[in-house]
């Protein structure tokens, strides 16, 4: 029998394995896809750390990269058409890029996991959720099928299920929107991972079922001290649950800062006209501020800012030079050419 | 202001019932999914009534009855003082052409073998008379400059446009036959944040600008407080609780519609855990078996054996100055309350 110490002892013999080493560090990540139409650059040196029990936020609009990142972290793009052409994606200091896929197996679900929007794709429609849980227990712990029977049930009371034992044999088309993404949860956390990936995990919810469901997450991430990078698009969920934000556009992180600041003072011109643009609950009659244009093809990325084409700041530097990541304050970076201007100082 | 003249668009007992069958060749009606269930709405000129609640309460239903692409199982749909349910033919089509509709998603709603010319063109085809045929292309030209796209692109066709602008094309095709009321169902919902404000900021021009009214239904509260002048709350085909917007998210008596905007988070780090959060339990109940007596019920914290036998009305009651269907309506101001 190949129990729970085994893959877990095997994965921290794994070379150059740091426990005192930071829990998640991407590092100019960069991801292509090659297709007919052209080399699109999904991901172009995009980089972020996580802690353990904290919360990140990966911000941005559809085709910005984030799905692809988080894809990219968890080894489970296509490739082809996906191409990881650079960087590294470091878990207690050891690189995952570069792992042999047998490890990387052992990595995904015991230490870092993910779900997914929409979970009656993400879920096998042709099993039930009970077997879908226990198979895990079974593959990866070598437990007998009534002990992870026992298992899934126990997992599925844990994201509050009603009644588990008696639903465990059904689908997944038979739980309504909101208790099959508790299943999904219930799957991605099942063996204790440190680091939980949520890809837009309450967008297609609606807000009644999306405070269940947010809520659920923080409590049991609190319990576990564990690691969440949640991907979204959505600048009112961040500002409930996120510890910090990383604002991505066209594949790199524009802004990095305390969730408190960006919203307070933001530093890069995308954030301050994203923030502008969001009708509030709480305000009417407040001017909807425009963003002209839109996203960048990724097949046709601009030169130097990548956002100069949209930016009311923009100017002849921008159009040429990448600007650096500047440095604002201990816990804050900025890729903008004009800083100074975008927090009037 | 509630000059009668003003009133573009009525509602009176609206019910959309939709059967349940059991067997193939002997089909028996064995019980009806109630979509929408006694519904009803004012809607004056150049105002905005925004429609709100969860997937599943009857919003896009009651869209369709507006437009007549569905027959009410009862009630009445007065556009202009026109009851549509009972017109048919010319006459029907006559009172089409002035209410018109703006769908969710731009991506299914443009035929792609039509090019953007022949999709806001097609209105003309099938009303002949509303502009002649040698003025046809002229009059499309005007409608995409008058949604912001270049006239230019009448030849292309829709997967050349981004998400935004397609939702342009669909709101020019809205407007070809001059409605004067526009059913918007979930206009923004797939479109990207930043294009979002985009579309918004469209509609209140075009409002301002031709004297629309709008019929914006969509399940963002803080979009449908933006744009909208009187907001309805439904929940499982009935409207729970409507008003002014400022009745509605500053004092709101439902439990339900405070539980909602509790919900909604907002993009303020600062307001975090200082808000009134009020969590619901499990999700909303089938249309096809809806509670007894109120049908919030199962899910509300105020509920008393009361509820379940009788059905509150919409209604101004003592401590609602506004239609509220709760026997216990309250105020609680549950955004502001920090």
């Amino acid at each position: 029998m190949t129990g729970v110490t085994d893959i877990k002892a095997q994965i921290d013999a794994l070379p150059g394995l740091d426990p005192r080493a930071p829990l998640l560090h991407v590092e100019d990540l960069h991801v292509e896809f090659r297709t007919r139409d052209g080399v699109a650059k999904a991901v172009n040196g995009a980089g972020f750390h996580l802690s353990a029990g904290e919360t990140l936020a990966l911000l941005g609009e559809s085709g910005c990269g984030k799905s692809v990142t988080a894809q990219a972290v968890m080894g489970i793009l296509d490739t082809p058409p996906a191409h990881i052409t650079g960087g590294r994606v470091l878990y207690r200091g050891v690189d995952l890029l570069r792992l042999a896929e047998e490890d990387r197996r052992k990595v995904r679900a015991n230490r870092i996991a993910m779900i997914f929007q929409d979970a009656l794709s993400a879920l096998n429609p042709v099993y039930s959720v009970g077997f879908q849980l226990a198979e895990l227990f079974r593959k990866q712990r070598g437990l007998s099928r009534k002990d992870a029977k026992q298992r899934a049930i126990e997992s599925l009371d844990q994201v509050r299920i009603p009644a588990a034992r008696q639903r465990i044999d059904d689908y997944p088309h038979q739980f309504s929107g909101g208790m099959r993404q508790r299943v999904m949860i219930a799957m991605a956390l099942a063996l204790d991972p440190e680091v939980l990936i949520a890809d837009e995990p309450t967008t297609a919810l609606d807000v009644t079922v999306q405070a269940q469901i947010m809520g659920l997450l923080a409590e049991l991430q609190h319990q576990r001290t564990m690691g969440l990078i949640l991907i979204t698009h959505d600048m009112g969920v961040v500002a409930d649950v996120a510890d910090r934000i990383s604002v991505m556009y066209a594949g790199k992180v524009v802004e990095e800062a305390p969730v408190y600041d960006i919203y307070a003072h933001p530093a890069h011109p995308y954030t301050q006209a994203l923030l502008a643009s969001i009708p509030r609950l709480d305000l009417k009659g407040q001017q909807l501020n425009v963003i002209r244009g839109l996203p960048p093809a990724l097949t046709d990325i601009p030169s130097g800012c990548a956002f100069h084409p949209r930016c009311g700041y923009a100017r002849e530097i921008c159009r040429q030079e990448q600007p650096p990541a500047y440095r604002i304050a201990p816990h804050r970076e900025s890729r903008c050419h004009f800083i100074r201007e975008v927090l009037g100082v | 202001m509630s000059d009668v003249s003003d009133l573009v668009l009525e509602t009176r007992g609206l019910v959309k019932h939709f059967p349940i069958t059991q067997g193939i060749v002997f089909r028996t009606k064995v019980g009806a999914v109630r979509a929408v269930d006694g519904v009803d709405i004012q809607l004056r000129r150049g105002e905005t009534l925004g429609v709100v609640g969860e997937s599943g309460c009857g919003k896009s239903t009651l869209a369709k009855l507006l437009i007549g692409l569905e027959q009410p199982t009862s009630g009445e749909v007065l556009v202009r003082g026109e009851n549509i349910a009972r017109l048919s033919g010319q006459g029907l089509r006559r009172a089409r052409r002035n209410i018109q509709m703006v769908l969710q998603d731009p991506y299914t709603s443009l035929n792609p073998r039509m090019t953007v010319g022949d999709i806001i063109g097609e209105p003309f085809a099938i009303h002949p008379d509303a502009v002649p045929r040698a003025g046809r292309a002229r009059a499309v030209q005007e409608l995409l400059d008058l949604v912001g796209l270049n006239p230019d692109h009448v030849n292309r066709y829709p997967h050349q446009f981004s998400g935004g602008q397609r939702q342009r094309i669909g709101i020019a095709r809205a407007l070809a036959l001059r409605p004067e009321i526009i059913v918007c169902d979930e206009p923004v919902s797939a479109l990207d944040v930043s294009i979002q404000a985009q579309v918004i900021n469209l509609l209140e021009r075009l409002q301002r600008e031709l004297g629309l009214s709008y019929i914006f239904i969509a399940h963002d509260l803080s979009v449908v407080r933006h744009i909208s002048d009187r907001v309805a709350v439904m929940y499982l085909g009935k409207i729970v609780e409507s008003g002014y917007h400022m009745a509605i998210y500053e004092q709101p008596t439902h439990p339900y519609t405070q539980a909602l905007l509790s919900a909604v988070p907002v993009p303020d780090p600062r307001l975090r855990g200082r808000r009134d959060h009020i969590v619901l339990e499990g999700d909303v109940p089938s249309p096809a078996d809806p509670p007894s007596g109120c049908r919030f019920r199962t899910r509300c914290w105020k509920a008393q054996p009361y509820c379940a036998d009788h059905e509150p009305l919409l209604q101004i009651r003592q401590r609602s100055p506004h239609p509220s269907a709760c026997h216990y309506a309250e105020i609680r101001d549950v955004i502001h309350r920090y």
